[in-house]
């Protein structure tokens, strides 16, 4: 090749894509450190706010061209992060009631219910349902765009998880 | 069309066979650590479903923990400056 540059994996690629637009947010983040940056609420606000930034820069990644990422970018956008600090107890009150609400919903529908017989015969409509909660977007998805959406989420969510741990890594002492 | 292919999910539009989901659970198979290289009729789509449930919940926590490592990391530390190099590592992989 007659590059000048030495090697490198390509620059638009997802993993690329993500890493630049995350970085750039965390330096934005780190910018913003008040005096006391080492007090304990300080941390947590931070750690919301990194969280919600590794979130955002993948789905920003993706960009609209999954249902995931949309649904994804719809939260982040209608939910303002750093300020509220919602204890994760009532996240996960909150969702399960949203579960039990959803599996009693599913149980009068059918085209919600994701009763497909596989090859064995199983029924998996409460794993689907399951999932549904776990991917972004999941509620509102057919079987088939379900299982096609986790695909791709899942390996998105390994990528985030290479890269912020290769950022980790680097800044650890 | 076999009755088990009416018991199918009644579409809106296209007809979603019974094999399109099949293919879709053995490729998310094997994205899945704990069930990648099983041979897929002896994995049943359901424990493809429960594994992939419990592979997602573990990847957000890593996602929690490492949010939670870099707030902590950042507490001490100037980032403009290294990134250029931390891009340069990130991608040499």
């Amino acid at each position: 090749m007659n590059k000048y540059n030495p090697p490198r994996m390509n620059p638009s690629s997802l993993r690329s894509r993500f890493a630049t637009r995350f970085l750039r947010t965390l330096s934005k983040i780190n910018a913003q450190k008040p005096t006391s940056s080492s007090s304990p609420t300080e941390i947590f606000r931070r750690y919301r706010r990194i969280k919600a930034a590794a979130d955002k820069s993948m789905a920003y990644s993706v960009r609209s061209r999954r249902t995931w990422s949309r649904a994804m970018l719809w939260k982040l956008r209608t939910r303002p992060c750093g300020r509220r600090s919602v204890k994760t107890s009532t996240i996960i009150k909150s969702r399960e009631a949203r579960k039990t609400r959803h599996e009693k919903q599913n149980k009068n529908t059918t085209t919600t219910t994701t009763t497909t017989t596989g090859e064995d015969g199983v029924v998996f409509g409460v794993e689907a349902d399951e999932l549904r909660e776990l991917v972004p977007g999941g509620e509102a998805m057919d079987l088939y765009n379900l299982l096609d959406e986790t695909a791709h989420y899942i390996k998105c969510l390994t990528t985030q998880v290479q890269v912020m741990k290769k950022i980790a890594d680097f800044y650890s002492p | 069309m076999s009755s088990r292919r009416s018991r199918s999910r009644q579409s809106s539009g296209s007809r979603i066979t019974d094999d399109q989901i099949i293919d879709l659970v053995s490729k998310l198979q094997q994205l899945i650590p704990e069930l990648r290289g099983r041979r897929s009729d002896k994995v049943s789509a359901s424990k493809v479903l429960q594994e992939t449930c419990n592979y997602i919940r573990n990847l957000h926590r890593q996602v929690d923990g490492l949010s939670d490592r870099l707030s902590q990391l950042l507490a001490s530390t100037d980032t403009d400056s290294d990134q250029a190099a931390i891009i340069r590592s990130l991608l040499m992989e």
